[in-house]
Order: C-alpha cells, then structure tokens, then sequence
C-alpha cells in the first residue's frame, strides 16, 4: 500500500477534499464516506476510470445507524449504505459509506454500474427499507412479500414474544397465494412467441435436483431454458438480526450454520473479525489447529459437492462412497470437537479445547485413505466420458463475468483466475503453509468440478503439514477479552470469580469499531463486517456469503442452455440455501 | 400343446413374472447397496427378503389417489397398457425344450411389436397426468423410445440371418455348436444399449430423471398404479434380459444343469449387469441420446447387417 498512491488521496484529489471523507476502521481498509448525490460518481471512477480498478462489487448492505452511541468523527446519518469493493490488480478493498438520513432514505441505483448490485440493492430495500431509486425490478427478496416492516431495523422486534399473537385467517392466507403467483409479466418475460407459448417451468421450491428450498421459475422452450427467475428466502432465519441480540460469544454458534455443510470453516472470518476488533493476538497453536479443522471441513463440504454433482447429472454411485469418507473425517472432527457437522469449537481467542490424545494418529490414517479414494473418484467421475460429455463447455462464464456478479472461490477460479485469499492475503496464519491454488481454464461444470476436486487435495496437503508442525503451546490467547476464561485463573479470590462470572453470563464487552474479515471458505468468500458500539452483543453484524451472489448468475449461466444442463448447473454451483439466506 | 395346458402355463408365468418383478425391486436394492458401500433393505426377514412384503403391503394400502386435474380414463389406462406389453413378449420366449407358451414362426417381430406398444403407457401416463414434468418427461420418452427401436429391430437382424428365422425356438437350436454373441458381438452390444434405453434404466433413463424432471411420467403417480410402473420396469428388464440370452447365449443350452435352471441363470446375471450399469454411469442429455442414436449407432447397426449378410452371402449357408 505505501508505494502505491493511497486510493484515498487519489479520490481526494478527483473529487475534492471536501466530498471524501476517510474514517479509520479496525480492520485497516481503506474507507471513505461520500455524499448521496456523488455516489455514483465515485464509483463509477473506482471501477471504471482509475487505474488498476475495483472491478467487483463484493458486498452491499446497510446500517441502521440510529441507536448507535459512538459516532464521534462520523459524518450523521439515519442509515447508512456500505459499498465493498475489491481490486484485484492492487490486492486492496475499500469501503465506500453513504449517509442517508430520515425514516424513508433514498439511494440512487448502481445496478448499471455492477449487475450484481441488483440482489444486494433489493436486500437493501427488503431489511432496512432503504429506497433505491431507479432499481429495474425492486422487491422484497428475502422476507414474504406481505411482511410488514423492516427487519433489521432497529425498532423491529427480534423475538417472535414481542410481536403478539400469530393468527392466520383464511382470507389473509388466500390473499398471500395469490400475491405468490408467479407472474411472468413482471419479470419482463415474453408469454409468447410467433406462433407458440413459451411453457412456464416451475422448478422448487420443493424440487429434487434443487438441493434445498428455492425455486427457480424457468421460461421454456421446449427443453431450451430461455430465461429463469430465482426466488430466494424460504431459508432465511434472520441470522444477522440474530448477530444483534447475542453475545460476541454465544454468536459462534449461529455462524457454523451459515454454510451448514462448511462447519467450523465459517468461524474463521467471524472469529477473526472479533479479534480484529479487539486486538486479540491468537498463539500459534490456536492458529495452526483452526487451520486443520477448517481445512478439513473444506475436504468435507467438496466431498459433498463432488458426489452430488455427480448425482445431479445420473451418477447414482459416486455419492455414497463420498458421504462414506465424509463420515471417516467426521469421525476426527468428533474426536477433536465433540460435534460433528457444527461442532461450534472455535472461540474468541482462540478454540474451545486443546486437542486430544492420539488425534495424529486418526489424522494420519484419514490422510494415508484419502488419496487412493480420489484417485478412484477420477475414474469414476472425471474421466467418465459420459460425464465429460454432460459438463465440458456447458454454464461457463468468463473471469471478467465472474468479477462483474461477484463470483468467489472455486467458482471464479474455475476461469482461470488464482484469486485466492489464503495466497493473495494470507489471514490466519496461511503463509506459513505450502499449497497450490487449482485454477481451471473456461469456467465450465466440468472447470469447477475439477478445481474443487484439486481443492481437496491441496487442503489434505495442508492439514498434513499441521500435522507435522503442530506447534507446541497454548491453544487460547492470553487476552482478557479471550472468551471463556480460562479455568484454573477463577476460583482464587472473589475478583477472579466477578471476572469468570461476568465474562460467562454477559460475555465479553468488545471496544467499539468497525472491523470485518474475509475467509475464503468452502463456496467461495465469506465477510463478517461486525460493528461494535462498545457492548457485550454486535451492533450490526452482516455476513456476506459467496452462495448469494453465485445463485444470482444463475441466468446467466443457465439461458439457451437445456432443463438437464441447469440440474447439472445448479449442482456445480455449490450453493447450500442457508449460505444464501442466512 | 393342449390349450388348458397353455392356459395353465399362462398363469404361471404371470404369477412367477409378479414374483420376479417384486423380488427385482429387493435384488436391485441389495445389489446397489453392495456395490455402493452400504447395506440395502436388511431389515425385515433374512437379508431384507421380506422388504418385499412390506413395499407391496404399503403400496395397497395407499388411498388410490387420481389427481383432479388428470385425465382419468386415460391416466388409468396408462400403467396398463405398460404392463400388458412388457408381460406379452414372454408368450414366445422359449424358457427350456417344451417349456413356453407358443412358438411362433414371427416371435421376434411379435417381441417387437409389443416393445413399440410400451411407449403409449409412458406418452399417455405423461400426458394425462397434466403435470409439466410429467409432460416433458413423456416427451422425453417418446422420442427415446422411437429413436431406439429403430436400430433395435435392426441389431436383430443379423441374428436372424444367420439362423434364418424369426422363430426363437429355432433360433436357439441354431446355437447348439457356437452361441451367436461369438458371430453378432457388435449386435449384441447394440442391442444392450437399445435395451437399456427400451427400458429406460440409466445411463438412458431420461424420461424419469429425478434431479432434473422429479420423476418424470410416473410423477403424479401413487400406490399400486406407481407399483405398475414400477413392476413394469423390472418386467421389461426381465424381458430384455431373456431375449438377449435366447438370442446371443444359446437359451437353455449348457452342461449338467437341467435346461431351465440355465435359463434363469443366465438372465439373472445379465439382469445383474444391468443393474451394475446403473450403478456406474452417469445419465446422457437429452439431445446427446439423439445424437448417440442417430448418428452413432443407427449407422453402425446398419454397417453390422451389411457386414452380416455379406459373409453369410459368402460362405453360402
């Protein structure tokens, strides 16, 4: 960053002093608060006029700023908007805020400035109310479309106790079908064409082939998909909202769920985001374990994209002997954590537990058994031409597409592009590590299988190399912030009970600041931006999951392709719905 | 033959054909499950068997469901029509010396003939059941099942050049020296394939792909009018399986055993084979099946028949 000229300078100098306001977050990125009306002025210049540009928008949310209590230095504001975008050319993020003020705040669009805005502008909308003007097709995206409220604004109520009684008329039910019907019109479909109708194919919510509760609604020509509409939300659970009424601590939990096939990986950028925040150094040990188990679950959550994908195009076998092996490295994981698929073991600080007796061996067998499986995998997967058949050259997409919606992970790195955080921003103690990062070459089914199936065992690599060189020494930090204090330092006089007692019931009082923390998780990047208002639970705590935005290329990836190509697309994706409705 | 004997012989056959096609549904179970690391039904009675029992318990005691929006004569007459022409073709297959129903001097065109008939169960079951998916999926079936009996048919053919009759007795007694995969491999091979897609069993099951069109035709269906479909399925299975021993591997024909003993062996590991093919292959698309048939195998089929009449003309038999 210091040899480059500072991004903020460079704004400064384009659009005044006096338009750019930085502020200084946790976290060190870069992030500037500009004034509605210059909004799109200025990103238009990071993604399109400046050299070495912000090609993607990674992430739109926004803040209810209104009960907040530490603002010194911040410009005022009702409610705030929150552009992240990513350079790839500089390796650099920066944070672009909007000050909106008033109970209905407006913000003009950026969906002509990244397609992939659009989601996250209706999200906007639907959680804060926030108006976006000039939005091509504004409505609710994760809530009903007869929700009343906001809710995650501030004065809307968390708990199902403080909203009254539930009751559901007939009327009100029939009502809200017919407000469900799907109506192509307002899609901007063609009903027909010369001389046939197009058939409306209504793919979910409850579906197969469709890995979860989402329904896609696909406008048909023959077996030729023409267009499909996506509809998400019937998973949605309010995990943000959630964030705001837990502890720093008892959060942790909520974020295994997230990616409920990814487990322990998605602690990662929330755990870490916390510390960012309170400047809790973890020790090596902590850092190297966190990097076996979270790799781990990257072997896991692959293994299940492999084998359903497999299934998704007719392979009925493939799936069985993956969930097989899962179950092996389940089996570590329970030895190690207790659970399972959310074993909830990462902690402020560090993890719960140091690890037990004999873990080497087990980890030794699994890496000993792993290899040969894949080795048989490709052969029955890879290089079965059928399969070839089925994925080459079917749903690609290319980087500069990828980088326009916002593609992550294996996804965009099956373009070609080696955008890997664990290489490019070594978080956690990565760079410690050797690995390759698989890149495919066009982007296509066949790309992304492969690169995750090249993901395993690059992460088998790693956890090998943990398992040679687990540091000695604590597994927790030495922090007061560190969550749960530490056992043997209570009990000893009646201050060190207090503190025990109060870092147990209250949890921790983590200072105030912004901070968030990206992780290149199983599906591709996960943020946890946290604002701490100086209290026990999060201001805001907004999770950006890679699936959200890859779910939203679906047309792109699925128009003038046929109903089985979309199967094997939606399979390819590795998409869990939780992930995109959090 | 005496026509009570026949009549007795056709009820047996049906009776013993339910029996097969339901402990196919447990035979098929097991057997995936052995070859995909897991167990299978074994649970009720030894090794499961009885999963059989529970299934057909279950599936009769379902409210018979028709869907309001189907159409009802037409949707119940569609399980039928598949059953009736899968059970069919058994009255010329010749089981062991003696043992069959009739041997007609056209069995083979009669097989045919029938096997083209399966394709209005699945095109009028899709239609009827006014489901898009069901609709897509008959379609789907339709033009498989057209596309692969052309060269079906075909692939056949050189089988009966060199026997010289469509009678399916004589065809096996043709084989006493040398059983005819050894003269037709790539007839056989064809013939394989087209039976796959025939009985709409992976890698060609299409019509019913359950990750991308649900079930297919049979989507609105339940309880014993699914069971038809189902039964259907593992009967023609049993069909093409015997076919293609009485065509390419000699029939009843084999050492020590008695005749009718070899019979059933042979099907039985061919009908295996088929159900190892399911656990091994992905599924073709749709116009990649087209392509495969059209352009691959209908040519390839027909250079076959060329070749055999060729040789046959040759040698001068």
């Amino acid at each position: 960053m210091s040899e480059q000229p500072d991004i903020v300078a460079e704004l400064k100098a384009m659009f005044g002093d006096a338009e750019i306001n930085a502020q200084t977050t946790r976290d060190g990125m870069p992030t500037i608060w500009v004034s509605g009306p210059k909004l799109r002025d200025v990103l238009r210049y990071l993604k399109q006029e400046t050299p070495r540009p912000y090609k993607t928008l990674h992430d739109l949310t926004a803040v209810d700023e209104r009960e907040r209590a530490h603002k010194a230095g911040l410009p005022p504001s009702d409610f705030t908007m929150v552009y992240h975008l990513v350079s790839y050319d500089r390796n650099e993020d920066i944070r672009v805020k909007v000050p909106l003020s008033g109970e209905h705040p407006s913000v003009p669009t950026v969906t002509d400035i990244w397609k992939s805005a659009n989601w996250y502008e209706r999200e906007a909308w639907d959680m804060f109310g926030v108006n976006v003007e000039g939005h091509p097709h504004m409505r609710r995206i994760l809530m009903p479309l007869w929700w009343k409220g906001h809710p995650l604004r501030k004065d809307h109520p968390a708990r199902a106790t403080e909203m009254g009684v539930f009751t559901l008329p007939e009327e009100v039910a029939e009502a809200r079908d017919e407000q469900n019907e799907f109506r192509p019109d307002e899609w901007g479909w063609e009903r027909a064409g010369e001389d046939f109708d197009y058939m409306v194919l209504n793919f979910g919510p409850q579906h197969p082939g469709a890995h979860g509760v989402i329904r896609m609604v696909c406008q048909l020509d023959g077996q030729e998909v023409v267009d499909v509409s996506t509809e998400i939300g019937f998973h949605h659970r309010g995990a943000e909202k959630m964030g705001e009424r837990q502890s720093w601590h008892t959060y942790i939990p909520y974020t295994d769920r997230i990616d409920y096939l990814g487990g322990l990986m998605n602690e990662v950028p929330y755990v870490q985001a916390v510390e960012t925040l309170a400047g809790i150094q973890v020790p090596d040990r902590a850092k190297v374990i966190r990097i076996m188990m979270a790799e781990l679950f990257r072997v896991i959550s692959h293994l299940v994209y492999y084998g359903t994908l497999a299934q998704d195009v007719g392979a009925l076998s493939p799936v069985f002997f993956m969930f097989s092996d899962r179950e092996r490295a389940f089996d570590i994981v329970e030895a190690i954590a207790g659970g399972r698929m959310h074993p909830m073991w990462f902690r402020i600080g560090g993890v719960a537990q140091d690890l037990p007796k004999g873990w080497d061996t087990m980890v030794a067998d699994f890496l000993k058994y792993m290899p040969r499986r894949l080795r048989e995998y490709d052969k029955l997967v890879l290089k079965n031409s059928i399969f070839k058949k089925r994925t080459m050259g079917v749903g690609d997409f290319t980087i500069a597409e990828g980088q326009e919606w916002g593609a992550t992970g294996p996804m965009l790195r099956a373009t070609g592009i080696d955008w890997d955080l664990r290489k490019k921003r070594p978080y956690g103690g990565y760079d410690q590590f050797e690995f390759d990062v698989p890149t495919g070459k066009c982007g296509d089914i066949f790309d992304r299988a492969w690169v995750h199936v090249e993901e395993i065992r690059q992460s088998l690599r790693i956890i090998e190399q943990c398992l040679k060189n687990m540091p000695a020494g604590s597994y927790k930090a030495d922090h007061p912030q560190a969550t749960p204090p530490r056992k043997e330092r209570t009990m000893h006089d009646i201050e060190t009970l207090i503190d025990h007692f109060v870092h147990v019931s209250w949890g921790p009082a983590i200072p105030a600041g912004e901070a968030s923390c990206t992780a290149e998780t199983t599906k591709g990047q996960t943020t946890y931006y946290l604002t701490s208002d100086g209290s026990t639970m999060s201001y805001r705590t907004r999770i950006r999951t890679p699936s959200f935005a890859h779910i939203q290329m679906l047309p792109v990836l699925s128009r003038g392709l046929t109903v089985a190509d979309l199967a094997a697309i939606i399979g390819s994706i590795d998409y869990v719905l939780a992930d995109i409705d959090r | 033959m005496s026509p009570a004997l026949s009549v007795v012989l056709c009820i047996v056959l049906l009776v013993i054909l339910m029996i097969v096609g339901g402990l196919l549904t447990w035979v098929e179970r097991r057997l995936l499950g052995l070859w995909q690391d897991r167990y299978g039904p074994n649970r009720a009675g030894p090794f499961g068997v009885f999963q059989i029992f529970a299934d057909i318990l279950k599936l009769l005691t379902k409210e018979d469901w028709i869907p309001e929006f189907a159409d009802k004569p037409v949707f119940v007459l569609a399980p039928a029509i598949m059953l009736v022409a899968v059970v069919a073709p058994f009255a010329v297959i010749v089981f062991a010396p003696g043992i069959l129903i009739t041997d007609l001097n056209i069995g083979l065109l009669f097989f045919l003939a029938m096997s083209s008939m399966t394709v209005y169960g699945v095109a009028l079951a899709g239609w009827a059941s006014n489901n898009k998916y069901a609709l897509i999926g008959g379609i789907r079936a339709v033009a498989q099942m057209i596309s692969y009996e052309v060269f079906m048919g075909l692939s056949l053919m050189g089988v009966v050049i060199i026997a010289g009759t469509f009678s399916l007795g004589e065809i096996v007694e043709r084989q006493q020296s040398v059983w005819y995969f050894a003269y037709q491999p790539v007839g056989l091979i064809i013939f394989l394939i087209a039976g796959l897609a025939e009985t709409r069993r992976l890698p060609f099951d299409l019509p019913e792909a359950d990750s991308e069109i649900v079930a297919g035709f049979h989507t609105e269906y339940s309880g014993m009018k699914f069971a038809v479909f189902f039964l259907s399925e593992y009967v023609g299975m049993t069909l093409i399986s015997a076919l293609i021993v009485v065509l390419f591997f000699g029939g009843w024909m084999g050492p020590f055993l008695p005749p009718i003993l070899w019979f059933v062996v042979k099907t039985a590991v061919l009908i295996a084979f088929f159900i190892l093919v399911r656990a091994a292959l992905p599924r073709y698309r749709y116009d990649q099946l087209m392509e495969l048939g059209w352009k691959g195998l209908l040519p390839l089929t027909l250079l076959n028949l060329l070749a055999t009449g060729a040789v046959v003309l040759a040698i001068g038999k």
